[in-house]
């Protein structure tokens, strides 16, 4: 199909890092079902990097996809560098999403941030808020 | 292997069909309207081919309008109503929640102008009662307007019980019959149908061209000014390849009718029963009353897109109701109206066979939906959550 890119269509057929991380150290789970998106990202941290990267996705295709691909860009960076993720840099690396779908790597990376807030905040260790900030899920649908 | 099980979004076109055209494209291309001989042989065709789809449906060829198909056919019968309707004094229309949006879109343009639509309740089944429609109809309703079989779940809805509430009434009844065209019975007259659109690509006819049928009497409001083809009703040079494609493809649909019902329904039915061993699916629509090739599921915890281009690397094409296919935010307003939730709506699928649909397709084509279903559901977070009972499933 046209509608997608060859490297999503890719990330999509064949999920990066697909699954569960038992015992994780950071879990993120945003979206919603009645948008009919919702993604969930586990996180393994050892020696401040992060070590592994997992996700489960209810979604279309460029959800699967942007899940797939923010956790392939956040696995093995230093944990400090991984609230920097943007969406704009997993459309970037998918060769684009159609714009309707861009609010799937928007997604992604609210996932991802809220997976780091969960290990911050379970191990007290202090971060950037804003950063961090929490963000209005399903804020393109509207059905929050 | 390719296996089309789209046939409701459109159809191949029909050897017949093809072979109807050809001889219009290159050596009968004359324009009706040109008194020459050339103008009068398409003329002469034109003529043929309104009398051959009168025919199939009960009507007087004079009771034909060709349009570009079952959208403009839509259009044109509301929008005419309407006006005869505000010249009475009369804005009230009635019609159901899951009609087709070339229906229901115009019925908003016409609330904008102070018209009132009741859209009526088409219950879990997906099919209205015909007492609903005469409980609703008032002293200033000027249309009723139910679609024959409906796009996405394929339920039949009561027609004739409908027309005959409408002609006792005396108001004027229209019918979206574009799914139901060349695949279930139709005759206006018998069915008390005043006003019925179809489209040729829906039953192996070619793209772009179908018909408004009017009853005797019922003045038509142009939508496209011109020239006076069509009686004045319909401005444009006639698509006559299109219109001799549409008028050998129905009669052939026509002529063979209960002999494709009959395998369909076998096929259809084969499907429904492999795909409902999927455990939390549902069928959309009643089991019986619905097209002989349509079948509709929801599939819970998954969502239809993924499913969709899945199904599609594996050869077959299907289509869904999800907000992502739609190109909305919201999932298909068809599986709203029958009850179905957000959450569950997003996971349908539809299928919809035709006469060139062979059991081997479908016996492949249920084992592929397993499979992929399956797949979804197990790097899905919501069927993780309903599987460990931290959500309650809405499909039992």
């Amino acid at each position: 199909m046209s509608l997608y890119s060859e490297k999503v269509m890719d990330h999509f057929r064949n999920p990066r890092n697909i699954g569960v991380i038992e015992n994780a150290d950071g879990i993120g789970e945003v979206g919603n079902a009645k948008c009919g998106d919702i993604m969930k990202i586990y996180l393994k941290i050892e020696n401040n990097m992060i070590a592994d990267a997992k996700f489960e996705t209810f979604g279309c295709a460029s959800a699967i996809a942007s899940s797939s691909m923010a956790t392939e860009l956040i696995k093995g960076k230093p944990v400090s560098e991984a609230p920097t993720l943007t969406n704009q840099a997993v459309v970037e690396a998918l060769d684009g999403l159609p714009a309707h779908k861009v609010h799937c790597s928007v997604l992604a990376e609210e996932a991802i941030k809220q997976a780091l807030k969960n290990y911050y905040e379970k191990n007290g260790i202090e971060y950037n808020h804003d950063l961090l900030s929490d963000s209005e899920n399903c804020t393109d649908c509207g059905n929050t | 292997m390719k296996i089309y099980l789209d046939n409701a979004a459109t159809t191949k076109m029909s050897k017949t069909a093809i072979d109807a055209m050809l001889p219009y494209m290159d050596t009968i291309y004359g324009n009706p309207s040109s008194l020459h001989s050339a103008g009068q042989a398409a003329a002469e065709a034109l003529a043929k081919a309104r009398k051959q789809i009168a025919g199939c449906i009960g009507a007087s060829p004079e009771e034909i309008t060709f349009t570009s198909g079952g959208s403009e056919a839509d259009n044109q019968a509301i929008i005419s109503a309407a006006r005869i309707g505000q010249k009475k004094g009369k804005r009230h229309i009635i019609s159901t929640a899951f009609e087709h949006h070339a229906v229901l879109y115009t019925l908003d343009r016409l609330e904008k102008e102070g018209f009132e639509i009741t859209l009526l309740d088409v219950h879990d089944n997906g099919i209205i009662l015909p007492e609903q429609v005469s409980s609703a109809i008032r002293e200033d309703t000027c249309l009723v307007t139910v679609m024959y079989a409906n796009n996405e779940i394929g339920t039949i809805q009561p027609i004739e019980a409908i027309g005959n509430i409408c002609r006792a009434k005396n108001v004027p009844f229209h019918t979206d019959a574009v799914q139901a065209a060349g695949h279930l019975h139709i005759h206006v007259k018998k069915q008390n149908i005043d006003m019925l659109s179809l489209s040729a690509h829906k039953f192996h006819g070619p793209k772009g061209i179908g018909v408004l049928y009017a009853k005797k009497g019922i003045p038509l409001t142009s939508l496209i000014e011109g020239g006076a083809q069509e009686r004045r009703n319909r401005a444009g040079t006639e698509n006559i390849p299109a219109i001799m494609g549409m008028s050998a493809a129905l009669s052939e649909a026509c002529t063979r009718m209960d002999e494709n019902a009959v395998s369909l329904c076998a096929l259809r039915d084969k499907l429904i029963a492999g795909l409902s061993q999927i455990p939390h699916s549902i069928l959309n629509g009643d089991a019986a009353k619905r097209l002989p090739g349509n079948v509709n599921f929801c599939f819970e915890g998954i969502e239809g897109e993924s499913l969709l281009l899945l199904l599609d690397d594996k050869g077959i094409c299907a289509s869904s109701g999800s907000a992502c296919t739609s190109g909305s935010l919201d999932p298909s307003h068809v599986l709203l109206a029958i009850g179905r939730v957000h959450d569950v709506a997003h996971g349908s699928l539809r299928l919809t066979l035709s006469e060139e649909t062979t059991e081997e397709e479908i016996t492949y084509t249920i084992e592929a939906v397993k499979t992929v279903v399956e797949y979804l559901r197990s790097i899905s977070p919501v069927w993780r959550d309903l599987i460990s009972g931290k959500r309650n499933f809405i499909i039992k």
